[in-house]
This record gives C-alpha cells, structure tokens and sequence, in this order.
C-alpha cells in the first residue's frame, strides 16, 4: 500500500490501539497513543508540568531521551552579569532545579551548547530522521526538516509525555505543498520568501489539522537551513507540523554529531532511512497545492498576521482589495492597517523603519548570518536604526566569530549579541517600543509580538540586513 | 479536574477571526510558575493601557458582561504561540466554555485539559449566536452535544474520549499510565533504531 512519509512515521509510533490488542476497550474516536521519540524542554512551558508530576508523585519515564535549554528569558548581553529581571531568574533557577531533580540534562545558560531549543536539537544531533520529537513550543515544526514528525505541545501534554513517554493524538490530514521552479536570483529571494508566500496563498488556518509535507525539485535542491526555515514557519499557516523526506543533505548534516550514532550503527540507519522514509508514488495526499517559485519577489509582512504579506514592490493594499468580498478578513485588515500605522497606496519600499532584528528560530542559524553579512559588509547601518544579530546558539555565534562575520556586523553598526530568543518575543529586555517599526526575521507579527505597541515587519535575513542600512524597505535583488 | 457541568450563560462576545495566543495572554505574564493568577492578565493589551488603566471600550471591561462563562468568537481562535497560560488564563477568568468557528490544532488541545469546552460551530450558527448575544442565554450540553439558544437547539461534534474525560473530569496520565505493559512493548520491540547508542 502507498503511504506518505508522514504516514509511515505516524503508523511506526502506535503504541495503543494495536489492531491485534483485545485487553483494552478501545478509546478509539480515532485517537492513538504514540511513542515520543526526543523530548525538548525549556523555561517557560515546564515549570507547572514538573508541579504537576511532584504533586502526584510521579517520575519522568525516559529522562535519557529528554533534553533542556533556556532560551525565551535569557539576556542576550554580557551573560557574566546577574540576571536582572527577577522573575526571569526565578524561572531560570526552575527548570535548573526540575533538570536536576529528575535527571534530564540541560544546557544551562553558559553551556557552549545552549541556544533556542529549536537550533540546538539539530546541531547536536538529537533530532533524526524518522523520530518523533515534541517541545512544549510551536515552533518544534523546525525539526520537520530533517524528516521528523515534530510538532509543539502545551504544558499538560508535556506533563504527559514526561511521565508516560507518549502522547494521545487524532491523526492529522496530509497536505502536499510542491514547491517548483528555479529562483532567477537565488541569492535575493529564499526560503522565507516561500515560506511567507505559501503563508499568504493558504492563509493562517490553511493548514489546519494537517501535517505538511513540502516537497519538489526546489526543496531537495535546499541546504538543511533553509529546509529548517520553511518547516519552522507551517505553524504560522496554521498546521500541525511540517516535514521534508531525508536525502544525501540531510545525512551529511547530522553525521558525527554529538549525539547522533556513530559507526556501523549509524550506517544500519542510513541504509534504513534512504529505503523507508519518503512518501511512496501514488501516495494520497489530502489536500495539495504547487507554488512556482520562478519569479518570486521577496515578500513583506505588512499587517498583524503572517498572511498579510506583500511583494517588496508592491503598494500597503486597501482592506476591500485584500479582503475580497470577506467582511471579517476586511475588518481585520482595517483593524492592522491602523496598528501598523499605515496608509494603503504607499509603496512598502517608502516606508521607514527605526529596528531591525536578525535573530530567532527561524533564521539565525549561520547561513542567515553569512548571508545578511554580504548585504552589510564595507556599509553602516542608516543613522535612524538601531539594528542587533542575535546568533540562534553559541555555537552559531562561535562558528559566526570563526568566520568573522561580528566583525562585519559589528563595523556595519549592528550589535552582536548572545544566542537566545530576544526580540521575537520579547521575554528578555529586548523589546520594541509603542510605534516603532521593526523590520524581523522572526516568525510572528503579532500585536504586541515585540514589544506592546510595537510594529512588525517579516523578511528574511536579506532584506532585514538591506533595509538596516538605508532604513527602509529596499528590493534586495538590485543588490545582489 | 471538576467534571463538565451543563452550563447556563449570556455570551462575552469578541467578534473578531484570527485572535492568536500572544493577545489572549501577552508574554510579560508567561514569567509565573504556577498555574493560576492569570485570569487578571487574560487579553491584557486590550483591557489595559499602558498606564494599567481599564479600556473602555473593550467589552471585558463592560460590567454587563461580567460574570459571563461562554465566549463567542470566528475562525481560528487560539492561533500562534502554544503557551498553555492562554487556556489557563481564559479558566481563571470564569470562562468554562469558547464557542467559535475554527480553533488552532494545539489551543484547541489545551483547552480540554484544563476542563474548558471548546465548541465548533459553522459560520452560520456563529452569525445568529452573534446577532442573538445581546438579550439570550445559551445552554450547554455535553452530554448530548447540543447548545441551546432561544428557540434553536444547534448540535455540536466532540470526540467521545474527550468528551468522557471532562464529563467525568479524568486525568489522562493516570488513564496512560494503565497502558505501561503496551508501552514497555513498543519500548522494546521498536524499530527505530536511533533510540539506542544514547
Ligand atoms: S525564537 Fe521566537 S518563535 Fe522561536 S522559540 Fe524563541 S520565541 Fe519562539
């Protein structure tokens, strides 16, 4: 029978209900309980899920497949100094003393391995091929990249799987995104490009309840980091998870490291992966749609959801036309136009910016950085901006250093600062102030996102790094 | 957890799609390490101004709507982060019971675990429940999956383990935690070969 990738690694993962168990009365309803595989922890989603396991007296079941970081509430300055925000601290100090409790191990805040839980799986090998990995987080869809079933949980969920190692699910619907053509400038328009254009096209909910699986020449043609870029960012068009079938690429990246399995063993695992993880021809898909990436122009966020996007020439658009016909979708944008401070009929490129954010989940690992750093080498950042990098881990940071790209950033004006989540989010002291205008290479452009009255823009890494240096929206491929 | 209830309410109307988590619940409060206390800061940005002063034109912060227990709302209700305060804000505040037209995957899923009822309905049935949210009281009933509204009984979808859990108010761990002979199986026999080596 032909089944899809995600198909395969979902049927594998069965705990409960085995068609051939009898002792149970099935639950059923089409919910099953499924093996997690590699479990992600961080500070800001565990602290009431350790509570709970004490209070009933519970132990974490598979503390050698559980793994911790802190990255929402670190600082991202000078880490030798206290941390300020007492809160923070005590969150911190939490997830210390829940890792020690129950025997998890973390990379605490000046492990040479910390970073946004997110880019630390992969590089340290934790995240496979063919697993299946949950984070109390919804940007676990990143790991997808690698052909794993990944996907973000609440805090109850992940009380759960600590004790139990599983998880209940109804099984999601697939849904085929093909993504084809060849980029006239593959250096001006990528990966977030597609991302946020897919975004646009289906829209926030577009891929709801369903397990995405990108695929097509494009994709396969793709480094792991900008794979990572597109997976990370399905949550945003509303999905469960995102996932790419393994290839050579994928296997490159994870051979030899820290906790990938070595040797013969790794070999068994190869062969293994290359024979049973892709979707099988003929396969059915729920839903599908084909995007031909050929003459894609970097995209823009204009409003206050990741749909609302724009190509890097075109016009703020009227709530009518972006509406079409849709009164709640015209209200909503009316509603965005007024919180981003913005004019429909004005060129996006004529609008000034006062921040600039390369940083996040999304697009801090080092490839984002090496390709801001070609846009800003020899340039300084406009006057008006105030412009910072923050390296999604310490080992992107010392990889960066290694390469010299702080210098290049540096001398540019930016601020180079310690791996964390940052200006994402905003749980640390970096935040946008009422008004000002950010253009970011994180995921969400929410209200409030980075600041409460803060006003964000999505772009990639070259158009964050573009628009630093003349302090407004400029179409990176006259550039590059 | 208390079991569900039959529940008799007005409706706290926020007539709105797309309402995503950093809004229900804005990060500044993800600090706390319990779980309640966070009803005080559920959709914080638009209750308060900067000064911590009540909005008012935001319908929370309108006394008729106090006390309310069902909030009705569009699509895609709970988009965005996954944070479960945004659940456990929404049950801190009275809410037992969200009526929209789509909820986001993980929202939708936390929601269950903190006794809230989460129910789906098509834009139709939205549109009277709003038309109607100024003068009747809806009743909801789990047990028969059904909402009542003035003259219309609208029936509403949940799946039957979950509708088995709030009404007895189960706690899945324990339930889980019956199966650890399958576990330990799976644990054993399974196939995927990259849990050993560790
Ligand atoms: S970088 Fe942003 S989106 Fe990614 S995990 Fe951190 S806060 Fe979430």
């Amino acid at each position: 029978m032909s089944e899809t990738l995600f198909e395969k690694i979902w049927n594998g993962h069965i705990v409960y209900p085995k068609t051939e168990s009898v002792n149970y009365e099935p639950l059923n309803d089409g919910l099953s309980l499924l093996y997690v595989d590699r479990h992600l922890i961080h500070e800001v989603t565990s602290p009431q899920a350790f509570d709970g396991l004490r209070l009933n007296r519970r132990k974490v079941r598979r503390p050698d497949l559980t793994f911790a970081t802190m990255d929402h509430n670190v600082p991202t300055n000078n880490r030798s100094l206290p941390i300020l925000d007492e809160i923070s601290s005590i969150q911190i100090q939490t997830l210390r003393e829940n890792c020690r409790d129950f025997g998890i191990t973390l990379f605490d805040i000046n492990s040479p391995n910390q970073g946004i839980v997110h880019i630390i799986g992969p590089e340290l090998g934790i995240t496979l091929p063919g697993t299946t990995i949950v984070c109390g987080d919804s940007h676990t869809s990143t790991n997808g990249a690698f052909g794993a079933l990944a996907f973000g949980i609440g805090t109850s969920e992940v009380e759960h799987v600590l004790a139990t190692q599983c998880l209940w699910m109804k099984k999601p619907k697939s849904f085929a995104v093909n993504i084809i053509g060849e980029f006239k400038n593959p250096h001006a328009v990528n990966a977030k490009d597609i991302i946020l254009s897919i975004i646009r096209n289906i829209g926030t909910s577009g891929g709801m309840g369903t397990v995405i699986e990108y695929r097509g020449e494009t994709i396969s043609k793709f480094s792991m980091e900008k794979r990572m870029t597109i997976c990370n960012m399905s949550i945003e068009a509303g999905a469960m998870a995102g996932l790419i079938a393994p290839d050579q690429t994928t296997i490159d990246y994870i051979r030899g490291r820290r906790y990938t399995p070595k040797g013969e063993h790794f070999e068994k695992l190869v062969d293994y992966w290359q024979d049973n993880l892709k979707t099988d021809p003929n396969s059915h898909f729920d839903r599908s749609v084909t995007l031909d990436v050929t003459n894609l122009a970097p995209q823009v966020s204009w409003g206050t959801n990741p749909s609302m996007v724009i190509d890097i020439t075109d016009t703020i658009p009227f709530p009518e036309e972006y509406a079409k016909g849709n009164e709640n979708e015209r209200k909503a944008a009316l509603r965005a136009l007024e919180y981003m401070g913005l004019t429909p009929g004005v060129p996006i490129v004529d609008i000034p910016i006062d921040r600039v954010f390369i940083g996040s989940c999304t697009n801090s690992r080092l490839e984002d950085l090496m390709e801001a750093s070609h846009v800003v080498k020899g340039k300084k950042v406009s006057q008006d901006v105030r412009a910072m990098v923050v390296p999604g881990s310490q080992r992107v940071k010392m990889e960066a250093e290694k390469l010299g790209l702080d210098e290049i950033f540096k001398n540019a004006g930016f601020e180079w600062r310690e791996s964390g989540c940052s200006m994402c989010l905003g749980m640390n002291p970096d935040i946008l102030s009422a008004g000002e205008r950010c253009a970011s290479t994180s995921n969400r452009n929410f209200e409030g996102r980075q600041g409460s009255g803060g006003r964000t823009h999505l772009v990639s890494p070259v158009m964050a790094a573009a628009a630093a240096i003349d302090g407004h929206f400029v179409d990176v491929r006259d550039l590059l | 957890m208390e079991p569900f209830k039959v529940i008799k309410s007005k409706v706290t109307p926020i007539d709105m799609i797309n309402v995503d988590t950093d809004q229900i619940i804005p990060k500044q409060f993800l600090k706390l390490v319990s779980r309640t206390g966070f009803g005080n800061y559920l959709f914080y940005d638009w209750r308060f101004d900067k000064d911590g002063k009540p909005k008012n034109k935001f319908v929370l912060n309108n006394p008729k709507y106090a006390q309310r227990q069902i909030l009705l709302t569009r699509d895609n209700f709970g988009s965005g982060s996954s944070r479960e305060h945004a659940v456990w804000a929404i049950q801190d505040y009275g809410f037992k019971v969200i009526i929209g037209s789509s909820f986001a995957d993980i929202f939708y899923n936390n929601c269950f675990k903190n006794g809230i009822l989460p129910i789906t309905l098509n834009h139709e049935e939205i549109d009277y429940l709003f038309s109607r949210s100024e003068d009747i009281e809806i009743e909801v009933e789990l047990v028969n999956q059904r909402v009542i509204a003035g003259s219309e009984v609208i029936r509403f979808e949940i799946d039957d383990f979950r509708k088995k859990n709030l009404i007895e108010g189960l706690d899945d761990i324990q339930m889980t935690l019956q199966l650890e002979s399958e576990i330990a199986e799976y644990e054993r026999e399974s196939k995927c070969l990259s849990l050993d080596n560790i």
